[in-house]
């Protein structure tokens, strides 16, 4: 296992305690997650591994969406001369507006009928005035080139620009800190570049749990979990060249 | 996973009934609610219903979009109509002989079915004025109409925010789960198993208790719901 670099450049940044996830099953407590110690500080991290391998549970710790069986996870956020941390455990409400969530399905994640409707749902608790909060809605929503579909129906969107939306009505929030769950599986070639695109240019940390290596390959650094364990933590390149070598074993 | 239904579902479609706001149509649909109940009789039934058709027809429904909840409402209307006019007629004129249960006379079973036309058309009627609430609404004034309307809760320690949410989500998963209903016969049907009752029940109480936690965690990881 690789080191991960040195020195933080996000405004943010995750520590994970000897975490450890477990789940009931009719015999015993599954492991999901071995015991894992992790300092997430850099601003672009993928997390790479085959299906089952606990990378997903790895994701849903940072927000809070799943608990440590054992262990903890902080959050830190940095704002100016100020830091804030935050126990996903002790904090989970406030850890949840800090760190945006995006699903692998868009469809799951969209709650409103109409694009306009779902952008003003996140801002709802930070606009309480009706007007303000749909000039707020307008200008997400022209910032991620959704004008035109403004009223159209969530249903009637393409995959592409449902992740689009989805990742729009989690900004709307304004967190300090994105995980992405394999935001690009669903989507064609095109709608992928798109999204990634989109996600390297964030001015957030973002997390990324991928099967898409052109985009784990464009991040800071990359982590490999296997058998809900750490098997590589470090550069990209070598992450994916790792992931790859154990792929077609 | 939304059904093509007009139940729950907003017609983006400039309208009289569009222009009206939330709080008039909530107030005019507790009033119907409560006219329809209090009024009895198959005549009184039959305006009421002809009214709802008109306040649809208004709220931009069309001809597609009544045989949709018609057809729904059916399934429904259908055993419950049998059991009131049975239960009306026999109530009527029905009871045990000397020779075992006497049929009620036909005039019995005519008021019988008298009866269970006024109830079931009552029914549709509601659901038509409900659905005409819903497809000229749109959900977002919705939530704010609830929240201004129970602000003065506040002070008793009610979150109207909260309840707002949970009334527009309770509306939304109409079409959700009807959906889901669709999808759930469609997949029975594959496997030739439409007529096995438990090949569409069971997956679809599993997918719609999954869609409420789905639901959940996608409020979640806005942070929205949890203040």
């Amino acid at each position: 296992m690789t080191a991960p670099r040195a020195g933080s450049d996000a405004n943010s940044s995750i520590e994970l305690r000897n975490v450890v996830v477990t789940a009931p099953t009719s015999q015993d407590d599954a492991t999901i997650l071995h015991p894992t110690s992790l300092t997430l500080d850099e601003r672009r991290i993928a997390i790479i591994g085959g299906n089952g391998s606990g990378k997903s549970t790895l994701a849903r710790l940072i927000n809070g969406l799943v608990e440590p069986s054992a262990g903890g996870v902080n959050v830190e956020l940095r704002g100016g001369s100020t830091s804030r941390s935050l126990d996903t455990r002790r904090d989970g409400a406030a850890v949840r507006r800090a760190v945006g969530f995006v699903f692998t399905d868009p469809s799951a994640q969209l709650i409103m009928p109409t694009v306009v409707e779902d952008v003003s749902l996140s801002l709802r608790r930070s606009h309480r005035d009706a007007a303000a909060r749909r000039a707020a809605v307008l200008a997400t929503l022209e910032r991620f080139g959704l004008q035109d579909l403004a009223d159209h129906s969530v249903h009637t969107l393409s995959g592409g620009q449902k992740q689009l939306l989805a990742i729009a009505s989690v900004l709307a929030t304004d967190p300090a800190i994105l995980v992405a769950d394999e935001p690009t599986t669903l989507l064609d070639l095109r709608n992928a570049r798109m999204i990634g695109d989109l996600l390297m240019s964030l001015p957030q940390q973002v997390i990324i749990v991928t099967h898409d290596l052109e985009l784990a390959a464009r991040t800071d650094r990359a982590i490999v979990i296997d058998g809900g364990r750490v098997v590589f933590d470090g550069d990209p390149a070598a992450a994916i060249a790792q992931y790859r070598n154990a792929a077609s074993q | 996973m939304t059904a093509a239904s007009p139940l729950g579902e907003y017609i983006a479609r400039p309208g009289p009934l569009h222009r009206v706001s939330p709080g008039a149509k909530l107030i005019g649909l507790f009033v119907f609610a409560i006219l329809t109940m209090a009024t009895g009789g198959a005549a009184a039934t039959t305006i009421g219903l002809l009214l709802a058709v008109v306040i649809a027809g208004i709220a931009g429904l069309r001809g597609r979009d009544f045989w949709r909840v018609t057809r729904r409402f059916a399934l429904i209307a259908v055993p419950l109509l049998l059991f009131t006019a049975a239960s009306a007629a026999f109530a009527r004129d029905g009871a045990w002989g000397a020779h075992g249960l006497d049929l009620p006379s036909a005039a019995a079973w005519a008021a019988g079915f008298a009866r269970g036309y006024s109830v079931i058309g009552d029914l549709l009627a509601l659901v038509l004025v409900a659905s005409a609430v819903t497809a000229s609404t749109a959900v977002e004034d919705m939530l704010d109409t609830i929240t201004r309307a129970l602000a003065p809760l506040r002070r008793f320690g009610a979150k109207p925010e909260r309840v707002a949410l949970a009334f527009s989500l309770v509306i939304r998963a109409i079409p959700s789960i009807l959906g889901i209903a669709q999808e759930t016969a469609a997949a029975a049907r594959a496997r030739g198993l439409e007529r096995n009752p438990r090949a569409r029940v069971v997956p679809l109480v599993l997918r719609t208790v999954a869609h409420a936690q789905l639901t959940g965690e996608a409020l979640a990881a806005r942070g929205i719901g949890e203040e």
